[in-house]
């Protein structure tokens, strides 16, 4: 954990909702594993008062990128800066994803700007020598990051690319049709697509560890704030700053 | 004692800068984020008797300039504190007040019982906002009598310092604040979080699970500012000062306004370091102004020509 100043080295708006920021950070390029995020502070303003957390979308030696979605008024501030700019950061924060569960085809699946964790695993599991099947959703083809993952089945609600529909259906019918290997998917995207993915990996009883968006303030475990269902009956809840963002899906309850 | 240093009771607070109960966790999660040894002092979250899981998501909403929540006092309990944190906060080089909270006068008798003897707790803060189990539910700290009697209880018991925590969810917080002194209380701290609430228009749901929560946060200052200006003027005892201080400007406004001391609270979870940025900005701001004895500072508030005072 690393609370640090870093410089904007790129600022690229991929499209009107959605910037792509390059910052500097050695320290904490070096030390983030797949699924972990960064929690910045936009201004010194109070509006808004909280930090804003951001999966960390890929890393090299000395840079850092994040994917923002421009939503609400943090958001929206971010896309005012400016190369040179300095990111008050702290980071990396949270637990990655399992690199080690020994499954013969790992599948990623991510739901439009959810899927900002999922190039630095993508790297994590080639490196590993991993067969690996990315699947990709979105509303339409604009939030579609397929920057660093070669996606071979990707879903649009509008059918501007891919399939139309939804990617959890398409997950299913490639699953239905194909026996005999041993699974493990990896997701992060929009609350109710994950609802809908840990039906279908339950359904065909495949380990799933999936990263969590929640409300959040501190990012560090001291204010209690993003609270996740558990299932486990010793404790009730847990955070999803430190015990997640990334769970496995039979730990809790969405 | 150096400039900044004070006492409450017998016990030495080497500067008057503390962090508030539930805004720095129990103290030991975050070391290589801010050195704890340079603080005034170090407020655990609210302990109580039985561990207590908290409220069901959504806990927190940011709200302009303020924080809404609902946590719920979660904590492991007295006596998981005692066995797991305690023995890791002995090592440290500042003042450990742990922040109790109970649902009935016996409860807050009993987490005083067993955490008494423990030396490397140096005083207690009693948090009053639990629901009255047996008064319909109502916050502890809104009534006079509830307060009275859990810091006479609390007196009886210790002879460590015992800061009251008042809630600013009253009709006048000096009454609280003199009800806590005349029972023995050694200072007041104030203000705990203001009742508030925010809902989602698209879905007509309120934000918190709990429909209401308490606000913090830069929103709640001027308020907080208010009554501790209030409070200073009825007691005699020390009063702690807390309510969305961020930076040393806004500390500086509680010390003239009469706070012995202020706890940063959601300052916290925005730049964890922010309490000891201001114990630093305050010894420059001291010396860059000849301020040799900050006790004459406090309370110095410039009030000529304030006709509308009464007191």
């Amino acid at each position: 954990m690393i609370h640090q100043f870093c410089s904007i080295t790129s600022i690229e708006k991929l499209n009107p909702s959605i910037i792509k920021i390059k910052f500097k950070s050695p320290l904490i390029a070096q030390s983030a594993k797949q699924g972990q995020f960064v929690n910045i502070r936009i201004d010194e303003t109070s509006v808004p008062l909280l930090r804003r957390p951001f999966s960390i979308y890929y890393t090299t030696e000395e840079e850092v990128e994040i994917v923002v979605g421009v939503m609400g008024m943090g958001t929206k501030k971010l896309t005012h800066k400016q190369v040179d700019d300095t990111l008050d950061i702290i980071g990396p924060l949270g637990k990655p994803f399992k690199l080690d569960d020994g499954e013969d085809i790992s599948i990623l699946v991510g739901g439009g700007l959810g899927a900002a964790p999922l190039p630095m695993l993508f790297r994590s599991l080639q490196r590993l020598k991993k067969n690996i099947v990315i699947f990709l959703g979105a509303k339409n083809k604009e939030y579609l990051l397929k920057d660093y993952l070669p996606a071979k089945y990707i879903s649009t609600d509008d059918g501007s690319e891919g399939y139309k529909g939804n990617i959890v259906s398409l997950l299913d019918n490639y699953l239905s049709n194909s026996a005999g290997k041993s699974y493990k998917i990896y997701a992060c995207g929009p609350t109710p697509m994950l609802i809908e993915l840990i039906k279908v990996a339950r359904k065909f009883n495949i380990n799933c560890e999936i990263s969590l968006e929640t409300m959040m303030a501190c990012g560090t475990g001291i204010c209690q704030g993003c609270a996740v269902k558990s299932k486990n009956s010793s404790k009730k809840y847990l955070l999803s700053c430190v015990d997640g963002p990334v769970f496995n899906a039979k730990d809790i309850e969405l | 004692m150096t400039k900044f240093a004070f006492k409450i009771r017998d016990v030495e607070f080497k500067n008057r800068i503390f962090t508030a109960s539930g805004t720095f966790g129990y103290g030991v999660e975050i070391p290589q984020l801010i050195d704890v040894n340079k603080l005034g002092a170090l407020i655990t979250k609210s302990i109580t008797l039985n561990p207590r899981a908290g409220n069901p998501p959504n806990r927190i909403i940011e709200t302009p300039s303020g924080l809404l929540n609902s946590i719920g006092l979660a904590n492991i309990g007295v006596r998981e504190f005692l066995d797991k944190i305690l023995p890791q906060l002995s090592n440290l080089n500042t003042v450990i007040i742990v922040n109790i909270a109970g649902n009935s006068d016996e409860e807050y008798g009993k987490l005083i019982e067993m955490l008494n003897n423990e030396p490397v707790i140096k005083a207690f803060e009693l948090n009053l906002s639990c629901p009255n189990v047996k008064e319909g539910g109502l916050s502890l700290g809104t009534n006079l009598k509830s307060v009275s009697e859990i810091t006479r209880i609390a007196r009886k018991l210790t002879q460590k310092p015992i800061i009251v925590k008042l809630t600013p969810n009253v009709t006048k917080i000096s009454d609280f604040a003199i009800a806590a002194e005349s029972e023995g209380a050694d200072a007041v701290s104030l203000i705990n979080t203001l009742v508030g609430m925010a809902i989602d228009v698209k879905t007509r749901k309120p934000k918190l699970s709990t429909i209401t929560g308490g606000l913090s946060g830069p929103a709640i200052r001027p308020i907080a500012l208010a009554k501790v200006f209030e409070t200073v003027r009825a007691v005699k005892i020390p009063v702690i000062g807390i309510g969305g201080i961020l930076s040393l400007n806004d500390a500086l406004e509680f010390f003239l306004a009469g706070a012995k001391a202020v706890q940063i609270g959601t300052a916290n979870f925005i730049n964890p370091h922010s309490s000891v940025d201001i114990i630093t900005e305050l010894e420059k701001f001291c010396d860059d102004n000849c301020i040799k004895d900050f006790e004459e500072f406090i309370g110095s508030i410039d009030l000529s020509g304030n006709l509308a005072i009464n007191n």
